[in-house]
């Protein structure tokens, strides 16, 4: 399937709301292809429910989503099928260990056999995980659960990868390092990145950025335009803050 | 192999590490179906005549009426457990991972079913043969024939448990399903006593016993331990599958349901 002509991932125009409470606002934006993109906002400013509806855990009537110009709403199985995801919440089975963890994803994918073998080694190795194959999930600090959930979202090769703030709960080495890796993986690989957060010490300058708020998006663009010469930090909480007040 | 295949087959084949790997789940569930049988029956032994009523043809100790009973609590308790779990318990991630799979919805969900249906069965046979141990044994060919059943069953309650955990916010934890649903399902059925003694005693309990779709799934048990088919039953059983089965794909559907309460 030749999807190299659309953008990675474009959200149009989509609305979403709980009951009367409206969680995002007609919110917009695309990530080039093979672009790192941190979706920045603190919480509760709809970043799980841009996630949600990414992954069509639920639907909205509002707006389109095209992942690498696979529509969402259309296509859902194809769309999914181009697409990895790390959740906020740990989603590994504690008591099987990492390569059964990724086997059962494998299959899930319909991948299994030599074949699957093969995948999970790559990606393993990818993450810096291939010795810690045979341990339980359970046995692994955050950190390394965290790299194992990553390579198991690589394993069917999808073209975007989702992290739902995949640092939460992690020292500070392990969250360099793991943001690093995931940079590497757009710059080498040509994959198309959307990284929520709400710690802005997780973007670079030359990052996509997406500022979103109470269910609205604030900026979108590369970082360091829209810090446009400050400490990121700094218009990040001026923007946020503005808003509040 | 198919993709489909192998997304099956690694669903049932995590569901059972799983239940290996949790032995207290394990043999919390067999202790459970034990003690009615060794202990709740051995003392009403005596309190409750039970006549001689089809598939039956001669005169049987409560203890052996009570198997199949037994048999469909375990199934019961299983389809709530694993079901349920996915709502409670810190499974709600893994169910956001499966349902990102590509493959279609309903055959995920099913796939689960099977998956909670097999440990069920697993769970049942051992029962079966701890019972058997303990002298209450049943005609050779109802071991047989009771597997096909038994899938039926399984997959009917693991679907009400899946229907329930996308609707029921309210039950917020196991003992509310407890009250509930399992304790009302099981007692309200021919698990413990035939319709007909209930029916002496209120013509109402009588009626919802008779609507209950678990007496149909006991009944569907006990008649197949004796090599035959209730072909009621059989419908009954059936009709409460396809009602939960649509129940629970309409509550995962993304729609609607469950996800969304808990977006």
């Amino acid at each position: 399937m030749s999807c190299g002509a659309h953008p990675g991932l474009v959200v149009e125009n989509v609305t979403y709301a709980y009951g009367n409470r409206k969680a995002l606002d007609d919110v917009s934006f695309t990530v080039p292809t093979g672009r790192f993109c941190a979706l920045l906002g603190p919480n509760g400013a709809g970043k799980s429910t841009v996630f949600s509806l990414l992954t069509r855990l639920f639907v909205t009537r509002t707006g389109q989503i095209r992942i690498s110009g696979m529509d969402l709403s259309q296509n859902p199985r194809a769309a999914l099928a181009l697409m990895g995801v790390v959740f906020q919440q740990p989603t590994l089975d504690l008591d099987l260990t990492v390569r059964q963890n990724l086997s059962y994803f494998a299959a899930l994918h319909g991948i299994s056999g030599r074949d699957a073998v093969r995948r999970i080694d790559m990606v393993l190795g990818w993450l810096g995980m291939a010795e810690r194959a045979g341990e339980r999930a359970r046995h692994l600090n955050g950190g390394h659960r965290r790299r194992a959930e990553i390579a198991r979202a690589l394993i069917h090769r999808p073209r975007v990868l989702l992290l739902d703030e995949p640092t939460v709960g992690l020292d500070a080495a392990s969250r360099r390092s793991i943001t690093e890796r995931v940079h590497e993986l757009c710059d080498d690989d040509g994959l198309t990145v959307l990284w929520a957060t709400h710690l802005v010490d997780e973007v670079r300058d030359e990052d996509e950025l997406i500022v979103l708020h109470r269910g609205k998006v604030l900026a979108r663009g590369i970082a360091s335009e829209i810090a446009a010469g400050e400490r990121l930090a700094d218009s990040f909480l001026a923007m946020t803050r503005e808003d509040a007040s | 192999m198919s993709a489909w295949l192998i997304c099956l087959r690694a669903i049932v084949g995590r569901e059972a590490l799983r239940f290996i790997h949790q032995r207290a789940r394990f043999l919390s569930a067999l202790v459970r179906p034990l003690v009615w049988l060794l202990i709740f029956a051995a003392g009403f032994r005596n309190a409750l005549g039970v006549s001689i009523i089809p598939p039956y043809e001669v005169y049987i100790t409560y203890e052996v009426y009570i198997i199949p009973g037994l048999c469909g609590m375990i199934q019961l308790f299983n389809g709530m457990q694993s079901s349920l779990s996915l709502v409670y318990d810190r499974e709600m991630g893994s169910m956001r991972l499966l349902l990102t799979s590509p493959m279609p919805r309903w055959w995920l969900l099913m796939s689960k079913l099977l998956a909670g249906a097999t440990i069920s069965i697993l769970q049942v046979y051992t029962f079966l043969a701890i019972a058997a141990a303990f002298g209450i044994r049943m005609p050779w060919d109802g071991y047989l024939l009771v597997l096909p059943v038994l899938f039926v069953t399984g997959l009917m309650l693991g679907a009400l448990g899946l229907a329930l955990s996308s609707f029921i916010r309210q039950l917020e934890n196991f003992a509310g399903v407890m009250n509930f649903v399992i304790f009302p399902m099981f007692f309200l059925s021919s698990a413990l006593y035939p319709l007909w003694k209930m029916a002496e005693s209120s013509q109402l309990l009588y009626r919802l016993s008779s609507a209950n779709p678990f007496t149909h799934g006991v009944e569907l048990i006990r008649f197949a331990l004796y090599g035959q088919v209730n072909g009621w039953a059989l419908l009954w059983t059936f009709a409460a599958l396809f009602t939960f089965l649509f129940l629970a794909l309409l509550g995962y559907d993304p729609a609607r349901g469950l996800m969304r309460q808990k977006g």
